[in-house]
């Protein structure tokens, strides 16, 4: 196995084609939230043919792309507070209904960015201790309420710690409810028996994704290369 | 109640705001939605000791979220910024980027202020219970976390819940993009978000309105806000160069925008 240092150099999955890889997840028809960052990048990377329902907690349903440079209008954000493009189809509501219809079973899959996710399904993205204060936003209820949720991250954090870890260090955004996390080295599912470790980026090994992953992976018996 | 709620300036529409008084404030985040000249006015008045209840604490005039290029609006942050806030109920209280220090972290960091943080749904759905009269409610949000701390908590169909209070408000700073005299109001976009809810759960609802038309001028099947939940409406002037930040800076002197 390859010493820590060099792993910690070896190409990983850039945020592009990691949001490439989640959006294969999105079945046609489904009603998607998606979190701010790499979460946001899914919609560009949704295979043809395939139509999605975004939904964003700042009140909106059925939104299209980015408004065009110069055509921003501050009365149509998505969550992030960026300016979306006024398309056909689209409905808006207050506050109380945007977060009815995550909890009330409504938004089939949130993406969501994570600081660390536990292997029981835990997961931890709303404040870094050190800086003492943090946002929650909407991301518990998105957490709480949505029917699956998919991770995205970087497998490790700047300093090259594990952020799959056993137990979340930082404060809980949810208990046991992640199904699935895209990282830039792997592709891991939640299972009864643990973590299991479907697919790796190209070049990599199940033996380095698991150096670099805190708790045992199980390894599924047809392991691949992340493949789009 | 009076039929016809349009009041005139904004010096009287906020003029029995209170020191120690617990106000909504619209806002996802930017200016969208947001009563900035409510805010202005109060901030001009002077109260003190204000609990405000609002999405984030102010991140709108110093992230830059939801700002289109070049026009940044004033936000709750002046209030802050200036000693008049005890105490703040938020979900989103600071920026994303920790570079970005809003005038609320700065005074948090300081001791000076309080700060209860809340998940955004948990907010929004307090206050439609505030409105509606229901006491509390048990959600799932929020359970096995910070903060379920120190509340009851209860398994409902086998799930931890968790029991959240109704808020209410002395005030509700709302901001509409047309309303009829009698106070029915409509939004714009995104920017119905908090104001829809806040509307309903404050003892005085004060509305800032981009237009005003007699009553029978909206559409009663696309009413958001129906009149029976509204007190005051002032209509908002047309040139908005008094709440953008540029002009706030200049106005409280050399005090560089952060």
């Amino acid at each position: 196995m390859a010493d820590m240092a060099s792993l910690l150099e070896k190409p990983r999955l850039d945020r592009d084609t990691l949001a490439m890889r989640a959006a294969l997840e999105m079945p046609d028809g489904a009603v998607v939230n998606l979190g701010i960052g790499i979460p946001t990048l899914v919609s560009q990377y949704v295979p043809e043919g395939r139509q999605l329902l975004y939904h964003s907690e700042s009140g909106v349903l059925g939104y299209g792309p980015m408004a065009d440079p110069g055509q921003e209008d501050m009365d149509l954000i998505n969550a992030g507070g960026q300016f979306l493009k006024w398309v056909p189809g689209m409905a808006f509501f207050h506050s109380a209904d945007a977060f009815a219809m995550m909890r009330g079973g409504h938004v089939d899959i949130s993406v969501l960015g994570a600081l660390q996710v536990s292997e029981k399904g835990d997961l931890a993205n709303w404040m870094l201790p050190e800086r003492g204060i943090g946002n929650i936003g909407g991301a518990m209820d998105l957490a709480a309420g949505a029917k699956r949720i998919i991770v995205t991250m970087e497998h490790v954090d700047k300093k090259g710690h594990p952020k799959v870890v056993r137990e979340c260090s930082y404060p809980l955004t949810v208990r046991g409810r992640v199904s699935l996390v895209v990282t830039d080295i792997a592709v891991l599912a939640m299972t009864p028996q643990g973590l299991l470790l479907k697919e790796v980026a190209p070049g990599w090994t199940a033996d380095e994704v698991q150096a670099l992953t805190e708790p045992r992976l199980l390894v599924a018996p047809d392991l691949h290369e992340i493949t789009l | 109640m009076p039929l016809d709620k349009v009041v005139p300036d904004f010096r009287q529409a906020v003029a029995d705001v209170f020191d120690g008084a617990s106000i909504f404030v619209d806002g996802f985040g930017g200016p969208g939605g947001m009563a900035q000249f409510l805010l202005l006015t109060l901030w001009e008045r002077g109260v003190k000791g204000l609990t405000l209840i609002s999405n984030t604490a102010g991140i709108g005039m110093t992230a830059g979220f939801g700002v289109p290029g070049g026009r940044a609006y004033i936000d709750h942050s002046i209030l802050i910024e200036n000693g008049r806030v005890k105490k703040i109920i938020a979900s989103f209280p600071v920026a994303g980027n920790p570079s970005r220090v809003t005038p609320f972290e700065r005074a948090f960091r300081q001791g000076k202020i309080e700060l209860e943080v809340v998940p955004q749904g948990t907010l929004a759905e307090r206050i439609r219970a505030g409105g509606a009269g229901i006491g509390a409610f048990y959600t799932p949000t929020g359970a096995g976390t910070l903060v379920a701390q120190g509340k009851e908590t209860r398994a409902i169909n086998g799930r931890e819940h968790v029991l959240e209070y109704a808020l209410t408000a002395d005030f509700a700073f709302v901001r509409a993009a047309r309303a009829d005299r009698a106070g029915n109001l409509v939004y714009k976009g995104s920017s119905r978000n908090f104001n829809a809810v806040m509307a309903t759960a404050a003892r005085v609802t004060i509305v800032e309105a981009d237009e005003i038309v007699e009553v029978g001028g909206l559409d009663p099947e696309c009413i958001i806000t129906p009149c029976i939940y509204v007190d005051r409406v002032v209509p908002r002037p047309k040139d908005d160069t008094p709440v953008l930040a540029e002009t706030y800076y200049a106005r409280v002197g050399a005090r560089a925008k952060p």
